[in-house]
């Protein structure tokens, strides 16, 4: 018994050291929605798969790109692939990022989509994201839901109508043709994430 | 007395003329020399944005560590990511509400994903980082400093 104990405290940082690759199996979470309510990704088992999104209100990067994440979700949505998006910042150093100002900013921007609160900030290192906003786009197969890219939205953050390659659009359109996504890891410049454990 | 008055003048221009120095923004393109410049020179590269918290906390230990080896073969480059309006004129502020003085420029690329890895390959482009070299020695920090990190750093270069 205390060695399954030991095994078990010991499990969450073996396995996920660095977060999930693309071909991992996602993480499961029950986190609280601006709406009051808790979501899994359970919930979503009927679902082609999810468009998860780790994102804030502090980030300019997020800002800048609040309005095309509610055309994706609509656009998605309704093909299978809806948005969630979770802030992973502990609100003590920017208090922007509090569950009190993500449901004010859901309100105003008329989010579409749940914004979860990652309360105790458990869930975002095992997905492994280090910045705000970073994608990871999830498909739904007999066994779970598994990691199908990972990264960023499209290729300009400042200029929607600059935009040349939408990446997780383009990776979407291939699941949809039973495919593989050609590019199914892309880096942007983002916020760190603010973590109470990190010296950082 | 006659002098005096356009000396002043000449003065207090130049001050202004120093203190609003403008800003250069950068595309990747044109940036990239910088990070391979052939001299003996220590160079310490901080990417970081008005808007970072942790970037403007570290800020003045930078300052510090800057004044600490200004007369020798050392320079700081404070690459701001900030973008959108009037971006050069809010960085602008920024530097002289802060006074700073190390070298400010903007890195304005949009195709990160394309420059990311030429900083580092293992980058997620998360700030603050900071990038030293000198020649060939090529060390990245996706992390913030304290002044006794940074100053300990940059003395592994610099001897």
């Amino acid at each position: 018994m205390k060695k399954l104990i030991f095994l078990l405290l010991l499990f969450p940082f073996i396995a996920n050291a660095q977060g999930l690759s693309v071909g991992d199996k996602a993480v499961g979470f029950n986190l609280k929605n601006v709406d009051g309510s808790m979501v899994s990704l359970s919930d979503f088992a009927k679902e082609e798969g999810v468009i998860l999104i780790f994102s804030c209100n502090h980030c300019p990067y997020s800002v800048a790109y609040e309005d095309r994440i509610i055309e994706m979700d609509k656009t998605y949505k309704s093909q299978g692939f809806p948005v969630l998006m979770i802030n992973p910042n502990d609100p003590t150093e920017y208090p922007v990022d509090s569950y009190d100002n993500m449901i004010v900013r859901a309100q105003e921007k008329g989010f579409t989509f749940p914004y979860l609160f990652d309360d105790g900030q458990a869930i975002y290192p095992q997905y492994g994201a280090t910045r705000t906003p970073h994608v990871y786009l999830l498909q739904k197969e007999e066994k779970g839901f598994f990691v199908a890219y990972i990264g960023a939205i499209d290729n300009n953050y400042k200029d929607a109508s600059a935009v040349t390659k939408k990446y997780v659009e383009i990776a979407i359109a291939s699941l949809k043709k039973g495919e593989k996504p050609a590019v199914d890891f892309t880096k942007a410049i983002g916020c760190s994430i603010k973590d109470a454990r990190n010296v950082n | 007395m006659k002098i005096l008055k356009p000396s002043f003048i000449l003065f207090f221009f130049s001050l202004i003329i120093s203190s609003y120095a403008q800003i250069k923004v950068y595309d990747f393109e044109e940036f990239e020399p910088l990070l391979h410049n052939n001299s003996d020179t220590t160079y310490v590269i901080n990417f970081w944005a008005t808007w970072c918290i942790p970037c403007i906390k570290e800020l003045p230990d930078f300052e510090r560590v800057n004044a600490d080896f200004k007369k020798q073969k050392f320079k700081m480059i404070l690459v701001s990511l900030d973008f959108g309006k009037e971006v050069i004129k809010r960085v602008d502020d920024f530097r002289n509400k802060r006074q700073l003085s190390a070298e400010i420029i903007i890195l304005d690329d949009t195709d990160a994903n394309a420059w990311i890895p030429k900083i580092d390959k293992n980058w997620s482009g998360a700030i603050p980082a900071t990038l030293i070299y000198r020649k060939n020695k090529w060390q990245f920090y996706a992390h913030s400093f304290s002044y006794d990190e940074l100053k300990k750093e940059v003395e592994k270069f610099i001897n």
